[in-house]
């Protein structure tokens, strides 16, 4: 059985898990410039602490680590610190060239953590998201506001990046592409494309799940659309999972869940952040707090996979795969 | 069992259904250079404001698509298709369809579906070229998740009888579904509509024949749905609109009994089927469907006669509300904040009724409460709220002598909701919030006592027993005023008074309230966090029912904000000034570039044009004044204010060209530049001239003191961006004022009853002397100073402040301690130079000004000072030669 064959049938019978934050595990290992350049980078002539995907190339031990820490909490998926592997998000660093490298290397850190958790657990199989963040450009807004035509980056642009960055992943051993935090369409429309013609080119199946992000109270993306336009517009997608991540927490992300289940024939997924974040900007919800919220997704049977974002750790996945394991999960009609 | 077909579902920013429910779908046809000359003309000629305004208007008209097309010689119809949908994309009312991306090259259809975010169609491919190309564009429109229009066409040429047109729909649907894989419910045949009554007989079953093969389409393609293009149908009838309304209608009618599902077609310009003429029907239907040979003929004889009164599009009557029933009219003028008729309408209502107080009481609160509803629903915004009450109080005023007539005369007093006093407190001078608020709630018949600004405590106690007030309302903008209130609250306790006190304004917090002012007063403490939430809390307050809930509600929910920040206190460590002090950013004066002023001394600009000040304006903050939340010019298209947004941005505009045109406003600046050498840790000392040797003055900073939360973080200082002594620095500092004429204005709008007017016009002078700022700390870059003189930043990044230096202003976040901007302005003279005055909280009045220090180091930044030890409040009073009391009551918001 391939990978995306043993994952759609264990969607059949339970709710899945997926990981929680890697950004805030990170911080508290306290890293320094000199962790973030390694030997790979040492001589590189930008500042690179803060781009945490180069530590799957520097500090794998670290990236590693945390994945272990997911899955140790009970999690089947661990995402690939791999948010800003595209040559779009690196051209900040002008790193552009290591591009293929932070994404083998991270979907590497993930396989190996995966494949011991799998030997431990045969029975709870261990999986390898590879993480597609959304880039730090949009091509649906202009950045000139005395010019609204203007673009930043184009379709093919997107596109090309992403195809780099989904064969790094594939190649490193992921068994998913999942494209998130999706704040514009079309930036995941090109996503999908990509990855559709890496799918033609090494003429495999590749599952793919997306993850829009509901910006704030007005349910709409950040492009302005709403979850429902947002689902007709990656339908063609064929997707494993359909859902929402980051910028809500739990409770503020259900209804908008609910909607998605309501229309979706695809499994649904849901990782909200630990709350809404606070003053100073940190997520401070606990375990304790979000469980009760995430109840709800998982008991009215919306959610297929269930994991969370911003300020999540091990202690919020550990609660979440309790919950999952006491109930059924949502029937999916493109699972049948 | 057999496979069910999904839904057709197409989106822009919102979804678009096709099924059985959502009935006949219009396209909307006028966004096509090659149909509608006039949007041909506006591409060409790049009017692109205009092209976007026809899209518009479709979509107003009722388009749930939009076509779009830009095959046109003339033009590159690529990048005429690329600029236009990236145009429309930023146009929420326009984007929230789906487009249909329309050209007969292939190159155009891809280059658009490379911007569109939604699940767009295509029209069209075909099997015209064959089979090959056929496949290769159906299987990237599925990549690009687009639906599509198939034509019926192909090698031997357009389909133009029944047989021809099944043939073809059958031969493309079996190669979509069944060799690529596209799903079905995603196609759309176009059977072509061809123009009948042509007077060729073969045309004569052309619509007869659309409509057969429409019906076997549905009939046997499962998933397929149908289109066409409508206007071509009638295309022998140009010239008459009303022949080609009638058969556009009919057509349609006759298309959706046998199955059609979507046309491209005007739909302005569509006449209801059972509004057309019997007469007219007749002749349409026979040419339609064939009925009789000379069909034809006699429709052209009656479309003859027709001529002469071509149709034009009903114009709806704006007036037409003022038909409806008194009340109706009364409630319409509230709601949409109509003047013109109110006089009139109160005049009628007040012969209608008994005593003149039932108008007010009857008819006009009737209105209010509808207003109420619409805002307390978030169905009205602010600025309509305020809009409806300068219609109630013209309509009061209107009133007024009559109701004291009968008052006298019968000696009646009049009720109301309760009496609310409304000061904002001693040292302020800002009041755009607290008129807000008392406008809002004197709509809802609470009567306000609006004592002014500046008002010491005493005044407003006073006042409040004078008038038996029944709640007290403060308000206040700087962070002095935050004491202030606390003061207040502390007396009302000394004279045991009872009422609830409310307070508002822009730095007060549900947290200072309850951490700093409740516990001064037994009675109840409301935070009142914007004008929406003054009527439902006031009310509450007031209500016999409610009373008792609604404070027990408070006094658990402030509890809790205490509890909650007395456990957060402890969290945050404040550390020793001293390793503060060896916390500071290390700037390099080794390579310290001497960067000399073009002056030194003090410089008025008296002759600065308020026209030239608009272009720096931050639209904003503005905004958030009338409590439309957003950022321009985002909030102009937002789904929930944008609509109130731009009609304020309208009106603010039309305000913007009489204050210029006719010099409502004043504006000047007092700009001044100092040699500057650190002094000591925390002071920068300023010198009478370049030899350094007389100290003009000395500015006392504050430091960072709370732990940093990254270990590298340095404790800032503004201390730390003037170089040490043996250096050649300089700092300089300005004050600029925009509300010269301001008071006088606003007083006239109020006079008149007018608040909305008196509001905007302060607002606007606080949105000019922020833009003075803004501009003249350009000019001081780039020439003043000049240390930035190649420095070219657009409006937006000035606002995002991307240039170099800082101009930090004595009472915000990086210099929070307002006396020093007394000695800010005894340097500049700002008093005698440009007219304004300080308060004795340190308030600048006029209002509309702004001042601050220039710091140019590249390193300076701003920054928050944040909370700061008992250490540093000594060793500040020490410096500044200050009691030490004195500087714990200043640095009070700031003490752990």
């Amino acid at each position: 059985m391939t990978s995306n064959q043993k994952i759609r049938s264990i969607l059949k019978d339970r709710i899945m898990v997926l990981d929680g934050a890697m950004g805030s595990m990170l911080q508290g290992y306290k890293l320094k410039e000199d962790d973030f350049r390694g030997e790979r980078f040492k001589d590189h002539h930008l500042p690179l602490q803060g781009n945490n995907d180069l530590l799957s190339i520097t500090r794998p031990d670290v990236v590693q680590e945390i994945h272990e820490a997911y899955y140790e909490a009970g999690a089947d998926f661990a995402t690939t610190n791999s948010f800003s592997g595209t040559t779009i998000a690196q051209a900040d660093y002008e790193l552009e060239s290591a591009v293929y490298e932070i994404n083998f290397q991270s979907a590497q850190c993930a396989r190996k953590a995966a494949d011991k958790y799998t030997e431990l657990t045969p029975d709870q199989p261990r999986f390898v998201v590879g993480g597609m963040g959304p880039t730090n450009r949009t091509a649906s807004i202009s950045p000139d506001v005395n010019d609204p035509g203007m673009r930043l980056v184009t379709f093919d642009d997107l596109r090309i990046a992403y195809y780099d960055q989904a064969k790094g992943l594939l190649d490193g051993g992921a068994d998913v592409l999942m494209v998130e935090t999706v704040f514009d369409t079309l930036n995941c429309k090109a996503a999908i494309m990509a990855i559709k013609e890496l799918e033609e080119d090494i003429k495999t199946d590749i599952p793919i799940m997306v993850s829009g992000t509901i910006t704030d109270a007005s349910g709409r993306t950040l492009t302005g659309q709403t979850v429902e336009a947002f689902h007709a517009s990656v339908r063609h997608g064929d997707l494993l999972s359909v859902g929402l991540n980051c910028a809500l927490g739990a409770n503020e992300m259900y209804p908008y869940i609910n909607r998605l289940s309501k229309i979706s024939s695809f499994a649904i997924s849901a990782h909200p952040n630990a709350g809404l974040p606070n003053e100073f900007g940190q997520y401070d919800e606990t375990a304790a707090v979000m469980a009760p919220q995430v109840e709800e997704f998982i008991k009215n049977g919306h959610v297929n996979i269930i994991g969370g974002c911003c300020g999540t750790t091990p202690d919020h996945i550990t609660a979440f795969k309790k919950l999952a394991d006491q109930y059924k999960p949502r029937q999916a009609q493109s699972l049948v | 069992m057999e496979k069910q077909v999904p839904d057709m579902i197409l989106s822009g920013l919102e979804p678009l259904v096709v099924d059985k429910n959502t009935g006949f779908v219009n396209v909307g046809e006028r966004t096509n250079v090659t149909g509608s000359r006039k949007f041909a003309r506006l591409i060409l000629n790049e009017e692109y404001e205009e092209a976007i305004a026809v899209a518009r208007q479709q979509v107003e008209g009722g388009a749930q698509i939009i076509d779009i097309n830009m095959d046109e010689g003339m033009l590159d119809g690529e990048k005429a298709m690329v600029r236009y949908l990236n145009l429309i994309a930023a146009e929420p009312d326009i984007a929230r369809v789906p487009f249909m991306i329309d050209s007969s090259k292939w190159e155009i259809i891809e280059a658009g579906l490379k911007c569109v975010q939604g699940k767009s169609i295509v029209n069209s491919i075909s099997l015209k070229e064959g089979k090959e190309p056929f496949v290769e564009y159906a299987k990237k429109i599925k990549m690009y998740g687009a639906a599509v229009v198939v034509m019926a066409f192909d090698e031997k040429g357009q389909a133009d009888t029944y047989d021809r047109r099944i043939e073809i729909c059958k031969k493309s649907y079996d190669i979509l579904v069944n060799e690529i894989g596209f799903p079905c419910e995603d196609i759309v045949f176009d059977p072509n509509i061809f123009p009948v009554g042509t007077g060729i007989d073969e045309h004569n079953n052309y619509a007869v024949d659309f409509f057969a093969a429409t019906k076997w389409i549905k009939e046997n393609l499962p998933g397929a749905k149908v289109s066409g293009g409508l206007s071509n149908v009638s295309f022998s009838f140009r010239g008459n609109n009303i022949v080609r309304e009638a058969m556009h209608s009919a057509f349609l009618y006759h298309g959706i009994q046998n199955g059609l599902d979507m046309a491209i077609v005007n739909p302005a310009m569509l006449e209801i089927y059972d509004d057309i003429p019997k007469d007219l029907l007749e002749y349409v239907e026979d040419v339609l469907l064939n009925r009789r040979s000379d069909a034809t003929e006699r429709l052209l004889d009656f479309a003859e006669g027709l001529k002469g009164k071509d149709g034009k599009v009903k114009k709806v009557a704006t007036l037409e509300w003022r038909k409806e029933d008194l009340q109706s009219r009364v409630t319409h003028a509230l709601v949409k904040g109509i003047t013109e008729f109110i006089e009139d309408d109160v005049e009628e209502a007040r012969q209608a009724v008994n005593k003149p107080i039932e108008v007010i009481e009857g008819y006009l609160m009737n209105g209010m409460n509808v207003v109420g509803d619409l805002f307390g629903s978030g169905k009205m915004f602010l600025p309509q709220v305020v809009k409806s009450a300068r219609v109630m109080k013209k309509a009061v005023a209107y009133l007024l002598p009559y109701i004291e007539e009968e008052k006298a005369a019968s000696g009646d007093v009049s009720t109301n909701n309760g009496t609310i006093i409304m000061a904002t407190v001693k040292g302020d001078v800002h009041d755009i919030g607290k008129n807000i608020v008392g406008v809002v709630l004197s709509c809802n018949n609470f009567e306000i006592i609006d004592i002014g600004v500046m008002v010491p405590p005493e005044k407003i106690l006073d006042a409040a027993e004078k008038h038996n007030a029944d709640i007290i309302g403060l308000s206040g903008l700087i962070t002095p005023s935050l004491d202030e209130m606390v003061t207040l609250a502390s007396m009302m306790q000394e004279r045991k008074m009872t009422i609830p006190l409310l307070i508002g304004g822009a730095t007060t917090s549900r947290v200072h309230t309850a951490v700093k002012i409740d516990p001064e007063y037994d009675g109840t403490v409301v935070h009142v966090v914007d004008a929406s939430k003054s009527v439902p809390v006031a009310s509450s307050l007031l209500s016999d029912d409610l009373h008792d809930d609604f404070i027990a509600d408070i006094k658990v929910n402030y509890d809790k904000v205490r509890e909650n920040h007395a456990n957060k206190h402890n969290t945050k460590a404040i550390m020793p000034l001293e390793t503060a002090r060896a916390g500071a950013i290390q700037v390099d004066w080794s390579d310290f570039k001497v960067e000399k002023p073009s002056f030194t001394g003090v410089k008025v600009f008296e002759d600065i044009e308020l026209s030239e000040l608009r272009k720096y304006i931050d639209w904003s903050p503005f905004f958030k004044t009338w409590d439309l939340h957003g950022r321009y010019p985002k909030i102009l298209e937002d789904e929930v204010v944008g609509e109130e947004a731009k009609k304020l941005f309208a009106d603010a505009n039309k305000m913007l060209d009489e204050i210029i045109a006719e010099g409502w406003l004043t504006a000047k600046a007092v700009v001044g530049f100092f040699p500057a050498n650190k002094k000591g840790t925390d002071d920068t000392e300023l010198y009478t001239s370049g030899s350094r040797s007389e100290v003009l003055e000395t500015l006392c900073h504050i430091r960072q003191q709370t732990e940093r939360l990254k270990a590298e973080s340095p404790f800032m200082s503004l201390a730390d961006f003037i170089a040490p002594k043996g250096h050649k620095d300089y700092m300089g500092a300005f004050c600029v004022t925009a509300g010269i004429g301001c008071e006088e204005k606003a007083k006239e709008f109020e006079k008149d009853h007018d608040d909305y007017n008196s509001i905007m016009v302060k607002a606007l002078a606080d949105r000019f002397a922020e833009a003075y700022a803004e501009m003249m700390h350009e000019k001081v870059r780039k020439e003043l100073w000049g240390y930035d003189s190649s420095e070219s930043l657009s409006n937006q990044e000035l606002i995002r402040e991307k240039y170099r230096g800082i101009r930090p202003a004595p009472g915000y976040p990086a210099c929070p301690e307002h006396t020093e901007k007394a000695k800010l302005f005894r340097l500049l003279n700002v008093t005698d130079n440009i007219g304004v005055e300080l308060t004795d909280s340190f308030a600048m009045f006029p209002a509309a000004s702004v001042s601050g220090w220039y710091f140019g180091h590249p390193e300076s930044r701003y920054f928050a000072v944040g909370k700061i030890g008992e250490d540093q409040v000594a060793d500040y009073a020490e410096r500044k030669g200050m009691e030490l009391k004195d500087a714990q009551r200043w640095l009070n918001p700031l003490r752990g």
